[in-house]
């Protein structure tokens, strides 16, 4: 078994780059993945608290609070353990993701403006209830 | 944008055409890349679930919904487990750089562990729900609910499989190239399905207990 | 509709004798043919002994010609079957009026426009599409082969599984009756409790992950396996729309896969995705269905943009007008075709906001198609035009899609499409710009590279009897069509109240029969051609004096299509060589390492078919078993790790000298 315990850093940089026969993959340093590590602890733990212990009055703040902690806790991940960065794969994984990104707020932005407004519209509305009932029913 | 390997056509002699043509020409792996915009598709089918998620999450057909359901401190165990399992990888990843075989497949078995527990985690939370009456035919928030968090906990249990399975070849075949290529394919694989868990439990879970 | 037993049978789940149509006169009519057919067809090649020889040379093969052939075999094939339901629609509307129901009932005739719809663009459209970009961008880069080439085959066989399927509901069971794209209420549980829409469903995700999966391996291919000196800007215009029509496959079909899953959820689990009582929504599925749908059809249309900046710069004999425009057109069509989606459905009542954003979106659509058309005209103009065949496909595609694209926008405006919707005038816009677009340019691209990929030339006189065919009988067949909408004729009707309607539509069904001959003098052009392939031989490699990399290759190329990697100095590569002087080398060849054969795609896809007919009929057990094997053939092949092989250099230099001799014997 080997020394599993001796984390000692090696000291590899993003731009140690070796001639790999896998091509060119760009692997973390013992830094990036303990620093990413934490990063998000602190990122998961505060969201939780915040709404496990009803911090702001507002849901909605809350919610657009949490969702920033959420984004950048996924900027993090992408950083330190997947090493993202402009160069891998000739800049094109950044590319990659880049349009992905695009197309992933297009489809979620775009269905629930969409939807948002086709069941104002469109949902029918009995007697005697409220919308809001309606959702409830 | 890419570099290529290139051997010139030294040996020809001086024509012309010799300016057209390379002897030798090995072009890099696409294994990587490949891998990478497999993942991206992977993330617009999640996509479409959180849109379905988005739109249907809200629609309890009077039955339960997520404040009344999600219990907050167990899924803050499931974070946990899912992101020591994404930062023992790294360390498997780390071993595996240094063609250490024994630390690799050792750090490779604890994530495989931790993945086991989420995963424990997750279908002791689901048969609760069902149990309690909130499976996924009961409404449109619960249908939506299962779906997404379901496909995540299939994700999961497809990259174990992998994982035991690459442990497997490992042992056998020791780091060689191309089960390093599957290792760093593996390590995308795993730490895509973190990211898309802090979507899961923000939109999810935090902000489905917000009234 | 079909009754089906209560699911007692472990084995066979709700399959029964009752599911083979046994009442159905026209399909037990089918079936006798095809059986017959099939089994002649089994006994000929056991009796020539080929089933060796096509298992080694074109099952297994990861080589992407042998599958870019398969891909055309299949999807001609599939376009006779879907051509077949065209027929029979045409037929049924030209007669049913009044007091005459016509010869189809509702729940047949809705099971063939569903069918006609679902094969005419999975399995003809797409395979077409792929299968020229699989044997053409390889070869353009200067390549040897695919990125991935056991994912190759994979795909093929996924989407030949999902054809399988289509076309096994014919015989056993029935298909769906919703349409093409299967919209809930109407294909839930419910209202189709029967095992229509689940073959719909496992059809096209099988499918699905094959074109996924081909998406996945020709972006890496095209980013990764040019040739050195050959830049993004100076690839062929066919790679350019070949690699943007795989980002939009990679960016579309998940969202195909998910919604169907969704679907056959709700269906299988009883879920509440789109269904009306608890919580459910239908609207949701037309949303999603539709961000997939609009990519789709123009990861069909750019491809064909692409063949026709090929062979208008060929037939020129002039350098493609205006080519850093036509790359950042395609971009740009590529980008805006996720944008425009709610187009598809205007009348369900999203409001004026939301209708107005995406109906301007369309229209600016149509500015960079624009700017492609008068880049080819450009390029025509003052250029030595020869109209062989694929020029000929070409122009009559510019006439064409013009008219089908300027009735598009038509219909991107809402209000007007608040009366067209739904209507015949849809139907024929639709199919002008598929027809006149995607399919005139597939016919262009087979003509034009038919004789790389075998060796001599298509017929002319027969190539002309088809083309003139095709092209009078789609405005006679299509144009009634639009006057119909006009008038107020809805979509998918099998029988029309209003007799005086009747002429226009025995026009119709008349173009659809001289289409008929057109397709009739194709398949006698391919059967002409191969018999009189001696004296149509190219043996040169190079019959049209093209400008891209795949014309400097032997006629068909060899396995390993270049036994050097071509350096690329210039946009038209050939071209630039041949005006430089560029000689073959005829020695000093080297050894060429090559991926294996390997039946491992055949054998998954054919399992992940049975999953999906024992899920479809309720056969669980057999169901389980199926995907419990396939799970255990996948890890099985990870274990292989001996993928590859050498062409030694003799046989390098042999097969170099076969074709140095061959261009030698050419006068």
């Amino acid at each position: 078994m080997s020394d599993h315990n001796q984390h000692h850093g090696h000291g590899h940089g993003h731009d140690d780059h070796h001639d790999h026969a896998d091509g060119s993959a760009v692997h973390g340093s013992m830094k990036d993945y303990v620093i990413g590590f934490v990063l998000s602890v602190i990122l998961t733990a505060i969201p939780f608290w915040l709404v496990m212990n009803h911090v702001i009055e507002s849901p909605a703040t809350t919610a657009y609070v949490i969702l920033g902690f959420a984004a950048v806790q996924m900027v993090v991940h992408m950083v330190y353990f997947l090493h993202m960065n402009s160069k891998s794969e000739g800049g094109w994984n950044m590319l990659a993701l880049i349009f992905t990104v695009i197309i992933v707020v297009i489809t979620l932005a775009g269905s629930i403006w969409v939807m948002y407004h086709m069941n104002a519209n469109m949902m029918p509305v009995m007697e005697g209830h409220t919308p809001q009932q309606m959702h409830d029913m | 944008m890419s570099d290529i390997n290139v051997t010139s056509a030294g040996a020809m002699s001086a024509d012309p055409s010799s300016r057209y043509l390379v002897r030798e020409h090995h072009p890099e792996h696409g294994t990587m890349l490949g891998f990478w915009i497999y993942l991206m598709s992977d993330c617009l089918i999640f996509a479409c679930l959180f849109a379905t998620y988005a739109v249907l999450g809200r629609n309890y057909a009077g039955g339960p919904s997520g404040g009344e359901l999600f219990d907050l401190k167990l899924i803050a165990l499931n974070t946990a487990f899912l992101l020591f399992s994404s930062i023992t990888y790294g360390f498997a990843m780390l071993q595996a750089k240094v063609k250490n075989k024994g630390g690799t497949l050792l750090w490779l078995a604890i994530t495989g562990l931790f993945g086991l527990c989420f995963l424990g985690v997750e279908i002791y939370e689901f048969m609760h729900l069902i149990h309690e009456g909130a499976g996924p035919q009961r409404s449109g928030f619960l249908t939506s609910f299962f779906a997404l968090v379901g496909t995540h906990g299939l994700h999961v249990t497809f990259g174990a499989i992998w994982l035991v399975t690459l442990m497997v070849q490992i042992s056998k075949h020791g780091l060689h190239a191309a089960n390093m290529r599957r290792l760093n394919c593996l390590s995308l694989f795993w730490h895509f399905l973190d990211v898309v868990w802090i979507g899961v439990f923000t939109f999810v879970y935090l902000m489905g207990v917000l009234p | 509709m079909q009754a089906y037993p209560t699911e007692t049978d472990p084995i066979f789940g709700r399959l029964s004798w009752e599911a083979i149509p046994f009442h159905e006169p026209i399909l037990l009519a089918t079936f006798a043919g095809v059986a017959l057919g099939g089994i002649a067809l089994v006994a000929l090649l056991t009796y020539f002994r080929v089933w060796g020889y096509l298992w080694k040379n074109w099952i297994t093969s990861i080589d992407h010609k042998k599958i870019g052939i398969m891909y055309m075999i299949l999807g001609l094939i599939m376009l006779l079957r879907g051509f077949a339901d065209a027929l029979m629609m045409r037929a049924q509307q030209a007669i049913a009026f009044g007091d005459s129901a016509g010869f189809l009932p509702p729940h047949h005739y809705d099971q063939v426009f569903t069918a006609h719809g679902v094969i005419m663009i999975f399995f003809v459209a797409m395979p077409l599409v792929t299968g020229l970009m699989n044997y053409v961008v390889p070869l353009q880069i200067g390549a040897r082969d695919v990125a991935f080439p056991f994912l190759n085959n994979f795909s093929f066989w996924m989407t030949t599984m999902g054809a399988v399927l289509v076309m096994a509901s014919l015989f056993v069971g029935e298909f769906a009756r919703t349409g093409w794209l299967a919209f809930p209420p109407l294909s839930g549980i419910l209202a189709s409790p029967d095992v229509g829409v689940d073959y719909y469903i496992w059809s096209l995700q099988i499918a699905g992950v094959g074109t996924l999966l081909s998406g996945v391996n020709l972006i890496v291919t095209i980013v990764k396996m040019r040739a050195p000196g050959m830049d993004m800007m100076k690839m062929p215009v066919f790679t350019w729309t070949a690699l943007c029509t795989n980002i939009l496959i990679v960016a579309a079909f998940p969202v195909l896969t998910a919604v169907l899953a969704m679907l056959s959820m709700d269906r299988l689990l009883d879920t509440h995705f789109f269904t009306n009582e608890l919580g459910g929504n239908a609207m949701m599925y037309v949303n999603l269905i539709w961000i997939w749908g609009h990519p789709e059809v123009y990861i069909l249309i750019l491809p064909c943009f692409g063949i026709f900046s090929e062979v208008v710069s060929t037939y020129c004999s002039k350098r493609l007008f205006g080519y850093t425009s036509m790359v950042y057109a395609t971009c740009v069509i590529m980008i805006l075709s996720y944008l425009v989606w709610l187009h598809h459905f205007f009348t369900m009542g999203s409001g004026a906001s939301v209708n107005s954003f995406f109906g301007i979106t369309t229209m600016i659509i149509s500015i960079p198609t624009g700017a492609k058309l008068f880049n080819w005209l450009f390029t025509m103009y003052r250029g030595r035009i020869r109209f062989e065949l694929p020029m000929m496909w070409t122009v009559a595609f510019m006439v064409t899609f013009t008219i089908g694209g300027m009735t598009g926008v038509m219909l991107a405006i809402p209000p007007a499409d608040f009366v067209l919707h739904n209507s015949l005038f849809l139907i024929a816009h639709f199919h002008n710009v598929i027809i006149g677009g995607v399919l005139f340019g597939l016919f262009a691209g087979i003509n034009y590279w038919f004789p790389k990929a075998f060796g001599f030339k298509l017929d002319v006189f027969w190539g002309k009897v088809s083309f003139w065919f095709w092209v009078v009988g789609f405005y006679v067949a299509w144009m009634p069509v639009y006057a119909l909408g006009f008038m107020g004729v809805t979509r998918r009707l099998n029988h029309i109240e209003d007799p005086s309607l009747a002429p226009y539509f025995q026009v119709a069904a008349f173009g659809v029969v001289l289409i008929a001959l057109g397709i009739g003098a194709m398949l006698v052009q391919f059967g002409v051609s191969f018999m009189r392939r001696k004296q149509l031989r190219d043996v040169t490699g190079d019959p049209w004096g093209g400008r891209t990399l795949e014309w400097s290759t032997s006629s068909p190329p060899p396995d390993y299509n270049f036994a050097f990697t071509p350096v690329v100095h210039d946009n038209d590569t050939w071209a630039d060589m041949k005006k430089n002087g560029y000689k073959r080398p005829l020695k000093d060849f080297v050894a060429i390492h090559m991926p294996s054969n390997t039946g491992a795609g055949f054998i998954i896809a054919a399992l992940s078919a049975l999953v999906g007919f024992a899920t479809i009929w309720h056969m669980w057990l057999v169901g389980a078993a199926a995907f419990v094997a396939m799970m255990v053939v996948i890890i099985a092949h990870t274990f292989n790790y001996k993928r590859d092989f050498y062409i030694s250099a003799e046989e390098v230099t042999r097969t170099e000298e076969q074709h140095t001799a061959l261009l030698g014997s050419h006068v």
